[in-house]
């Protein structure tokens, strides 16, 4: 569609053939709003996809490195087995750290659900023993199997049944974004193929004159994409540079963020945004020329 | 230079030219005449590539027009000037942007072209409307307007297409020198009117082939005009 003059002409402009196009006030309008609007969406749906992505690996590499032991054994029996288990711990690879929960521990972990004053040492509680992994983490089959021989009370969980889901719903939530913004940069490509018909269907006489005075078709059609490819350029700057203060002013979560108070860029993140305005720019140049093609080839 | 060869040409099912030949030799000038809806516009748009022969050949400098790209044409409407009658202009543009499209259109910047511009607005005596728009000119200042578009790229020919359909007896002389003093300059002209005086008028200022359509032929016009 392009060979590497046209594009270098695009690129340079052309104050002179930039005029021979009259401005139309309505697509210019149009298409300047709805690439700044589109813009402004994409930024969001890129933050929710990259928050999503930071979740997901936050999720799963921070519970994959924990895991719980619970004793349930006879009240006499307890001390003995937390004993063991915390044996048989210090001497499996793999294991960082792990030490039982004290009472108070216990007790402020079932605080929310039974109260302040919940008697510990009356009812059947297990003793729980926190497990932190090394990078390389352990065997957890491995240490089922050892934990069965040698502390029958012992029962490892290592969190993967409940991990597992929200890993995979927050990598759904990022795909779902990318999703989004793919979309969204589909819808700015329709919407300037149609404002750009609208404006080559407009302009059929300047078209006729141009043609009269010896304009080729790849001239004409680059005075129209110049003319679109600039302002979805200057639309989604714009557009961009809004979302981004949006998404900037949110509140955040701090140390815990959650979905909403996650919601944002980090680090290097906050440059991908700045692709948009280039990436509309360039599916607009596609669909203006497009579009420009199609006419040029009708019109007479 | 400009050639039609046993060139036919239908529209709606019906034949509008049939078993045409000319040739427009360099430096001529012909004459187009004819009754209103007799073929002549389709003869002129032919001659620039803007329609293609149902039948015959069409050779534009040597080249036959079904073998030209659509790019080829655009090169050989820069060769070749042409007024229409119903002349269209860019309207958000000046007098003179107009005139200087097709040195825009081609790369040549009008800017580095304005002594030439300049001098052609004085020779078609449009210098003290350069500034003005399209719409605000005369049909007489649209003509010429037109006409000065039509020579700024120093055509090889012009073709003029009822160019004084719409003005004066004083306006059509005036127009009619121009393109004579084109022609003298060595431009080949080719001049479709169905006005018989213009033609009678021009006798006295140039050697000039008068053709004329009937019955969907061209024949050579004789002594009776």
């Amino acid at each position: 569609m392009f060979d590497r003059n046209t594009l270098r002409a695009l690129a340079a402009g052309d104050r002179h053939a930039d005029r021979v196009v009259p401005p139309t006030g309505f697509t210019a309008q149009l298409t300047l709003f709805v690439s700044g609007a589109m813009a402004f969406l994409a930024v969001f749906a890129l933050a929710l996809s990259l928050a999503s992505g930071r979740l997901a690996d936050r999720w799963g590499d921070e519970l994959a490195r924990t895991a719980t032991i619970r004793i349930v054994a006879p009240e006499d029996q307890r001390a003995i087995q937390t004993t063991a288990a915390l044996q048989v711990l210090s001497t499996t690879p793999g294991i960082a750290n792990a030490r039982a929960l004290t009472d108070e521990e216990q007790q402020a972990l079932l605080a929310p659900w039974f109260g302040q004053d919940l008697p510990l040492d009356t009812l059947p509680i297990p003793r729980l023993i926190e497990i932190e992994a090394t990078d390389q983490g352990f065997d957890a089959t491995g240490l089922r199997l050892r934990l069965a021989a040698e502390v029958p009370g012992a029962v490892l969980d290592d969190h993967g049944r409940w991990r597992e889901p929200l890993v995979s719903a927050a990598q759904r939530m990022r795909l779902l974004g990318w999703t989004v913004a793919l979309l969204i940069i589909g819808a700015v490509a329709a919407m300037v193929t149609l404002a750009a018909n609208a404006a080559l269907a407009a302009n059929a006489q300047v078209i006729a004159v141009l043609r009269l005075v010896g304009a080729t078709d790849s001239y004409i059609a680059n005075a129209f994409v110049r003319r679109f490819t600039l302002r979805a350029l200057v639309g989604s700057a714009v557009g961009t540079f809004i979302g981004l203060i949006a998404v900037w002013i949110m509140p955040s979560g701090g140390e815990t963020p959650g979905f909403l108070t996650g919601l944002g860029f980090s680090g290097l993140g906050w440059l991908v945004p700045i692709v948009l305005p280039v990436v509309c720019a360039a599916v607009a140049l596609l669909a203006t020329a497009y579009a420009a093609s199609r006419a040029l080839r009708t019109l007479t | 230079m400009i050639e039609l060869e046993n060139v036919a040409y239908s529209y709606g099912g019906g034949e509008l030219l049939s078993d045409i030949s000319v040739k427009l030799a360099p430096g001529s000038f012909h004459f187009l005449t004819g009754p209103s809806g007799a073929g002549k516009t389709t003869l002129l748009k032919l001659c620039y590539g803007a329609l293609l022969p149902t039948a015959g050949h069409v050779r534009l400098f040597e080249r036959d027009v079904r073998s030209l790209e659509r790019d080829d044409v655009a090169m050989i409407r820069r060769r070749v000037g042409v007024v229409h009658q119903d002349v269209q202009f860019l309207d958000h543009l000046s007098v003179s942007d107009n005139a200087a499209l097709p040195l825009t259109v081609s790369g040549r910047q009008a800017d580095t072209a304005n002594g030439d511009l300049t001098e052609l607005m004085a020779w078609v005596g449009l210098t003290h409307r350069a500034d003005a728009m399209p719409p605000e000119l005369s049909g007489g200042e649209r003509q010429r307007a037109a006409l000065a578009r039509a020579v700024i790229m120093s055509p090889d020919v012009v073709l003029a297409d009822e160019p004084t359909g719409n003005v004066d007896w004083d306006m059509s002389q005036r127009l009619l020198t121009l393109l004579v003093e084109l022609n003298k300059m060595g431009k080949t002209v080719l001049l479709a009117t169905h006005d018989l005086s213009l033609i009678r008028a021009a006798k006295a200022q140039v050697q000039a082939r008068v053709l004329r359509i009937s019955n969907r032929r061209v024949q050579l016009a004789g002594a009776d005009l």
